[in-house]
């Protein structure tokens, strides 16, 4: 392929591996990894509604998951069941319906992602929802990272918890929708999770953490798109077996090296 | 400075505390004891107000709460001493964690979960205290350290009090400490079992109050023990 014809491809990935790396290293942190795997294929009915329907994917997917994001955070107030296991027991039912709903030509696409079929839209919607989920994550960030500390100590400065939650759902159901078309459903939640996992070893402090998490999440991302360009095979797989391999090298690194932030 | 009356709280329809009443004056230490269980940290919860209850609870004058809470732990959360300092706004070394007597600067860019109990409780210390609170509130804040640096932080904690005129209030299990470092006492087991001055918790008569049967005191190298 073209360089030209990637470059939507590549403007999609680098944004939304920036910012699911970065979301995704408080998801890390809140031990909450299943749940930022689970809620991508919460996407999938939505996106099968866009194809159905013929509208945008993107924002059918956003709307599932906008819609589910508000139900497991109200759940989770109501019921006091980690956001684990509210996710863990929607999510199947969410996949089991997206597969059952989807035609059969378009479902492998939807699960696993096809860089051909990003366009420059979808690389600027890429582009804008990651800048503003970075912008409001920072905002947010240490007063999330107060709340794991400690809640009590976080509601005594006067932050309110379950807003900041709310909030960081969301923007986590933002980042993850402008991921599925070019990684697939089934694989983007790997993009919030496996970056922030390496940039946890290496980092002493949350600054160095939160920026090697974008990082790795970039690179695994455009590593993923050249790779899938080169060889012909998906997208979606392709940026998740060179995330997983920064992950070992750096894991290797560190251990040749005995390294400890 | 402090004010309770009747304060009731429920958890699920449970009573937690039930009808506590005390007085606190402006610049005193008030220790609070009783069994696990007992509603001492849902008592600090009230105060915050952070728990819904009934009763009353005033504070007179404009009231700034300093507060450190029971089982902190910064777990394997990469975040510098720094950052966690500069949350509440105290990025610098200088008169933040040099009251605290935490003078190495190179504490700054330790990850917070690889502090040792003691330094741990002084950072969290220095949190409560640098913008400068008028009432502070700290949860058994001895827990996780050993007796040569609870003396220390119990006698830093007093130096505090006297020198910017601040109310205390401490959760502690350790008899000695309260009787040396605190005016008054709250024995809580849900009721209110005494209240009064810590001079008396060495008589036999209320720490048979407060723990239900025959205690005894015996004294040890480092000063008196309840065993």
């Amino acid at each position: 392929m073209m360089m030209a014809v990637l470059i939507p491809g590549l403007l999609t990935v680098i944004s939304v591996g920036l910012s699911a790396g970065y979301l995704g290293s408080l998801m890390v942190l809140k031990k909450m990894s299943l749940v930022g795997d689970a809620l991508s294929h919460v996407a999938l009915p939505g996106l099968a509604l866009g194809i159905l329907l013929n509208f945008n994917p993107f924002i059918g997917a956003f709307a599932i998951l906008f819609g589910s994001a508000a139900i497991i955070w109200r759940l989770e107030r109501i019921t006091r069941l980690s956001f684990e296991t509210i996710v863990g027991a929607i999510f199947t039912l969410a996949l089991a319906v997206g597969i059952l709903i989807i035609p059969e030509v378009d479902l492998l696409e939807a699960l696993f992602g096809n860089i051909a079929s990003v366009t420059y839209i979808d690389g600027l919607v890429a582009i804008i929802v990651s800048a503003m989920a970075i912008f409001l994550t920072r905002i947010i960030y240490s007063k999330f990272v107060m709340g794991m500390i400690s809640e009590e100590l976080a509601k005594s400065t006067g932050i309110n918890i379950d807003r900041i939650n709310l909030i960081y759902l969301l923007l986590v159901s933002l980042t993850v929708a402008s991921g599925i078309k070019i990684v697939g459903s089934l694989l983007v939640g790997f993009l919030v999770v496996v970056p922030a996992a390496t940039a946890k070893t290496l980092s002493p402090n949350l600054q160095r953490y939160s920026i090697l998490s974008s990082f790795f999440g970039a690179v695994s991302g455009t590593s993923g798109v050249l790779l899938s360009n080169f060889t012909g095979l998906p997208t979606g797989p392709l940026v998740v077996v060179s995330g997983v391999t920064v992950f070992v090298a750096v894991a290797l690194i560190r251990w040749a090296t005995k390294y400890t932030p | 400075m402090l004010k309770v009356s009747n304060l009731t709280v429920r958890i699920q329809n449970q009573p937690i505390l039930d009808d506590i009443s005390f007085k606190l004056k402006k610049g005193t230490t008030l220790a609070i004891v009783g069994p696990n269980g007992a509603g001492k940290s849902v008592l600090f919860k009230a105060l915050l107000n952070l728990i819904p209850y009934t009763g009353n609870i005033e504070w007179s004058g404009k009231v700034k709460i300093g507060y450190v809470p029971q089982n902190l732990t910064a777990g394997d959360i990469p975040i510098s001493v720094r950052e966690f300092l500069a949350f509440k706004g105290c990025p610098g070394i200088e008169g933040c964690l040099d009251t605290v007597g935490l003078v190495d600067e190179s504490i700054m860019d330790k990850r917070l979960g690889t502090l040792s109990g003691g330094q741990f409780q002084r950072v969290l210390i220095a949190w409560a205290i640098h913008d400068g609170p008028n009432v502070l509130l700290f949860d058994e804040p001895t827990s996780a350290v050993d007796i040569d640096n609870e003396e220390a932080i119990y006698e830093m904690l007093n130096r505090l009090e006297k020198e910017n005129e601040i109310t205390v209030l401490i959760i502690s299990h350790d008899i000695h400490l309260i009787r040396d470092y605190s005016e008054y006492m709250l024995a809580l087991n849900r009721k209110m079992i005494f209240f009064g001055e810590s001079e008396r918790v060495v008589e036999p008569a209320i720490l048979k109050m407060i723990y239900g049967n025959e205690v005894l005191l015996v004294r040890h190298a480092k000063g008196d023990r309840n065993v």
